[in-house]
């Protein structure tokens, strides 16, 4: 028996078009759009000037904060503007436009470096470079590693967990770097061992990415302390909450975190760049990113420079099918729909998805015929048809009680619901309600 | 036969005096004082319960207008002076008269002026839809068009127009109670004191871009070019975050901004039309005043 | 690209391909063998009364919502249809017409469209309108068309009691059970459906096909059928085995009558029943001890209706009280 988490959970289709598709270059972007709020927390400040010439890795935004992240220059070139752009979020966001200096791009081509597994640097002068460097979560919700890997005295931490689910469909970003980036993956998890003194480590993959979890185990044959499991294909099961109860049977408590069972899980795409950061001092100005889509005629995945506009990677796959009427920033579960093709890539996007005409279109909603769909579906126990009638109703309170909060916005009750009810729709605008009445109160 | 029918009267009946007396000493025993001086209030507040007072309702509001010594920061948008004044006799306290005011909307993006670029799919509620992105069209700043102010308000004072896609106040009905600027999830509804034929001057726009930006999203787009900042000879328009504002306790209606206004973005309402029309046609907002 | 502009929407951005009226018409597909032996067993008027049942049913739908509520007409999602065929499948094949169309009128507007139509209702409407003939028509509604063999004639020729009636009167005359098994059909029989009753509940073994296919369609779970059964046979069983010469089988009881009918079709309806696992279970246990209660202690020698009713009176309460255990809500495990 595969191991998952009990409760809960959905079944779409995988469409893991681009699995095989080996990670290539991006050529340089001509512009780069760097947005100062890319991680969750507090926006970074700016601390170039227009016209300034910056260099490849240069800091441009120094973090603003404890939970916030320094940025990066991902070229060489000439800050043109200081402007307000869309991005992702469907705001207008501060933005650091780059125009790239084709002369000097010779640094930190660390992609084709050999691979280094000799750790030099101390304890915390590891945790220094990852904070310097700008690392935050790979997976998605980017929020820094720095604080994640601060922890205090009184926590007990025994596991680490790499999160190498990516149970999101389309999305093949994290397979493809396991494949290849496998060495120095296992070098980053050893440099994390060694600065939190773990030294029990489970990589969690789901069991549709055979070749990758093949992979891990010859690699870690002669070591004792690194184990990889395989995971029951299920959505969500990439969400920290879930990959702990998988793998290790502990439930984080209610607005807990995993460091309160013990346990710290990191993304294996913010593992391969603490690597870089440690061992190469590299920053993190470039990602990996699926660019996919049913229609897309040549769907792939590439490594991009942070701020890279959509609209080349779109060029770089072939253009945008006739039929396009959806671009997705991310995968088709949690990913937010962007407006245009001039949205950068920031250091959360993990993929690019375009749906066609057929499948953009949402239906219509109909009466909730109380099927009990969404409860069965729910990875956290909630009633999403009840929290969708209160915060409709504007109980607020009530559906506080409900625990509204724990909600993860996986989606699963929303993709399920034979009616096709809006249901994330409503509870999403309920938490973001009750999270404003509760700034006002303090 | 008779008997039975005597039985059924006298247990009816002594049924009936037993729940009389339990009734009668239920309600001495457990009788709560309260000051008749609130009902008095209640009265004379206009029962909309609308929560514009910032009370939750008028009873709760009446309670506030009676326990209170100073009452001169608490004020009745429904009912207005005549109110205010009425209970303050009442209770002898002393209020402060307030200038009547109105709510205007701050965009004139309508769907000819300010094209769509996007569409949006989802529950028809502005909330939910700015939590998802800035809006259907460029403007991040205007109307979303779903019409959240026209379900909050409780007087029947506005409704959406099928043709520009945007909200529109019936100057006569509105009551000020503010539940509109509560909704809207973008901030463009203003409450702008009312005078007596209802004239108003106001920039309707509330586009923060700068001027090509706004004017590329929006045709009647404030570009902040100061042109109005400049002619105004009350200094009543401050700039912004590249936006006009005209202070409406200033502003004499003289009406020379509207003129110079590139953009139109400058909104009068009930003026008379102008015998010499400039160059620049005065915009029409459509009120049903 | 073409002319239409590109679609922004919350996540998620696909969905499950499963719609509320497929979910309906596998409920349909999954009544069709019980129909089939209906057909069989009574001939023509199986199909008259079903037909009846679903055209009035579709009828009153359409109109209500035409001309009384005046909102969208969606008598295509299949919930209509289904409430006519449930309904025709609780009465006898000899009912005459006028009293289906009336059946079909209190199930469509009292049951259904007065709380607000599909997914408001509290009470199943099929069984709100099969109760209301019960117990306004209950001459009619209790003279069964005896099932012969090879009968393929017009059956309302000879009528006869259910299994349950006999064994009911049976035991009020002072019969004992060993005399009265001579007198009902036997096991095999009940099982295959060759006995007296309503439409769709004579034949067990037509039911457990659809009840099993709308389990592997995971249009119902198991919980509700199974321990509905697993109710009635243990309370049965209890009584069978302090005195077997009083009392019935289980297997009678569960054979016969509308349990199976109503275990997999009635109290699994979706919008009446409860929509957390543990719910269900309390709501299934509900029904097997009052059908039980109703069938040694009351009047009626059926109680499957009745229970599925009541029960269906505690749904919200069922709903509000059992919670899905929350995420995180207990910590049972420990830091090692």
């Amino acid at each position: 028996m595969l191991k998952t988490f009990p409760k809960g959970g959905i079944h779409p289709h995988e469409n893991k078009i681009t699995s095989a598709k080996a990670i290539k270059k991006l050529p340089l972007p001509k512009t780069v759009y760097v947005p100062i709020s890319q991680h969750i927390g507090i926006p970074s400040e700016i601390i170039v000037e227009r016209k300034e010439k910056v260099s490849i890795g240069q800091v441009i935004a120094k973090s603003g904060g404890y939970v916030s992240s320094n940025i990066h220059s991902p070229v060489a070139g000439t800050v043109t503007k200081l402007d307000k752009l869309i991005d992702s979020s469907g705001y207008k966001k501060q933005c650091i436009v780059i125009r790239t200096d084709f002369k000097d791009q010779s640094n930190f081509e660390i992609i084709d470096t050999p691979l280094q597994t000799e750790i030099k640097l101390s304890e915390t002068e590891i945790l220094q470079h990852i904070t310097d460097y700008g690392i935050v979560g790979l997976g998605g919700a980017t929020f820094p590693s720095h604080v994640k890997l601060n922890i205090k005295k009184d926590k007990i931490i025994d596991y680490l967990i790499i999160n190498g689910v990516e149970c999101e469909p389309y999305l093949t970003a994290d397979h493809r770097l396991m494949l290849e980036k496998a060495e120095e993956i296992i070098v980053g998890i050893e440099i994390l061992m060694f600065a939190l003194h773990i030294d029990k480590i489970i990589i969690g993959i789901e069991n549709n990415k055979k070749n990758a979890i093949d992979n891990f185990k010859k690699l870690t044959t002669n070591n004792n302390k690194i184990k990889v499991a395989a995971l029951k294909i299920k959505y969500p099961q990439g969400s920290e909450k879930q990959l702990v109860k998988s793998l290790l049977k502990r439930e984080v408590p209610k607005n807990g975190l995993p460091l309160d069972v013990g346990v710290i899980v990191h993304n294996v795409g913010t593992i391969f760049a603490i690597y870089e950061a440690v061992q190469y001092n590299k920053p993190l100005i470039e990602r990996v990113v699926t660019v996919t889509g049913k229609k897309v005629k040549n769907p792939s995945n590439f490594w991009v420079k942070i701020g890279t506009p959509v609209k080349d990677l779109i060029d770089e796959v072939g253009g945008l099918p006739e039929d396009t009427r959806k671009i997705i920033n991310g995968g088709p579960m949690m990913g937010k729909a962007i407006k245009n093709t001039d949205v950068p890539i920031t250091k959360g996007t993990s993929g690019i998805l375009v749906i066609s005409e057929d499948e953009a279109e949402r239906k219509r909603s109909k009466n909730c015929i109380r099927c009990g769909q969404c409860v069965f579906v729910c990875p956290m126990g909630l009633e999403p048809h009840l929290l969708m009638n209160l915060t409709e109703k504007r109980m607020y309170e009530k559906a506080f009680n409900e625990d509204i909060m724990t909600c993860i916005e996986c989606g699963s009750c929303s993709y399920v619901c034979p009616s096709h009810r809006p249901l994330l729709d409503y509870i999403r605008f309920g938490k973001s309600i009750i999270k404003k009445l509760e700034t006002d109160k303090n | 036969m008779t008997d039975s029918v005597l039985h059924s009267v006298l247990l009816l009946t002594s049924l009936g005096v037993i729940a009389a007396i339990v009734l009668y000493v239920v309600s001495k025993k457990f009788y709560v004082y309260e000051n008749p001086l609130i009902t008095d209030v209640e009265d004379l507040l206009p029962a909309a319960n609308c929560a514009g007072c910032g009370s939750p309702g008028c009873r709760s509001f009446a309670e506030k207008l009676v326990n209170t010594e100073d009452i001169s920061n608490l004020f009745c948008p429904v009912g207005g002076n005549d109110v205010m004044k009425s209970i303050a006799e009442l209770l002898g306290k002393e209020v402060i008269e307030k200038d009547p005011t109105v709510a205007v909307l701050l965009c004139q993006g309508s769907c000819d002026m300010r094209p769509k670029t996007t569409q949006f799919q989802g529950p028809d509620s502005c909330a939910i839809s700015a939590l998802v992105f800035s809006g259907e069209t460029d403007c991040q700043y205007g109307c979303l068009g779903k019409g959240d102010c026209v379900e909050a308000c409780l007087f029947d004072a506005m409704y959406m127009d099928k043709d520009t896609g945007l909200p529109i106040i019936i100057t006569d009905k509105c009551t000020s109670c503010g539940a509109c600027v509560e909704a809207c999830p973008k901030n463009i509804i203003e409450m702008r004191p009312k005078n007596k034929r209802d004239l108003k001057i106001f920039v309707g726009c509330m586009n923060e871009d700068k001027g090509g930006i706004a004017k590329k999203a929006c045709n009647v787009a404030c570009i902040g070019c100061s042109k109005c900042f400049d002619i105004c000879p009350k200094g009543a328009i401050t700039m912004a975050n590249n936006l006009a504002y005209i202070d409406p306790y200033l502003c004499t209606l003289c009406r020379k901004c509207v003129d110079i206004c590139p953009t139109n973005s400058i909104i009068e309402t009930n003026f008379p039309p102008k015998k010499v029309k400039a160059n620049v046609k005065p915009v029409k907002i459509k009120t049903d005043a | 690209m073409n002319n239409q502009p590109i679609i922004i929407s919350a996540s998620p951005h696909v969905h499950s391909s499963r719609t509320s009226k497929k979910l309906m018409y596998d409920v349909v597909i999954a009544l069709i063998p019980a129909f089939l032996v209906s057909l069989y067993v009574f001939g023509i008027s199986a199909l008259i009364v079903t037909s009846i049942a679903v055209i009035s049913c579709l009828v009153f739908e359409f109109l209500i919502q035409k001309y009384l509520l005046k909102t969208e007409i969606t008598i295509s999602d299949g919930s209509a249809l289904i409430t006519g065929i449930l309904l025709a499948f609780n009465l006898p094949s000899n009912l005459p017409i006028w009293m289906i169309i009336v059946g079909s009128l209190v199930a469509i507007a009292v049951a259904k469209s007065s709380f607000g139509g599909l997914g408001f209702n509290i009470f199943n409407p099929a069984l709100v309108g099969r109760v209301f003939l019960l117990i306004s028509f209950p001459v009619q509604m209790t003279m069964w068309p005896t099932a012969v063999e090879n009968n393929t004639a017009i059956a309302d020729a000879v009528t006869g009691a259910t299994p349950l009636e006999i064994i009911k009167e049976g035991l009020m005359y002072g019969e004992t059970m060993t005399e009265l098994t001579s007198k009902i059909p036997s096991n095999i029989d009940l099982f295959l459906g060759i006995t007296g009753g309503s439409l769709g509940e004579m034949s067990a073994i037509a039911l457990i096909l659809g009840g099993l296919f709308l389990i592997i369609r995971k249009v119902i779970t198991w919980h509700i059928p199974t321990i509905m059964l697993i109710t009635i046979a243990i309370i049965t069983g209890i009584f069978w085995l302090v005195n077997p010469e009083k009392n019935a089988n289980p297997l009678i009881h569960i054979l016969s009558g509308g349990v199976l009918l109503g275990a997999f079709f009635m109290a699994t309806d979706l919008v009446t029943s409860p929509m957390t696992k543990k719910g269900m279970v309390i709501f299934a246990i509900g029904i097997g001890v009052i059908t039980v209660v109703i069938r040694k202690f009351g009047a009626y020698p059926e109680g499957v209706s009745f229970a599925i009713l009541i029960m269906n009176a505690f749904v919200p309460l069922i709903n509000t009280y059992f919670k899905p255990r929350r995420f995180g809500s207990k910590i049972k495990s420990k830091i090692v």
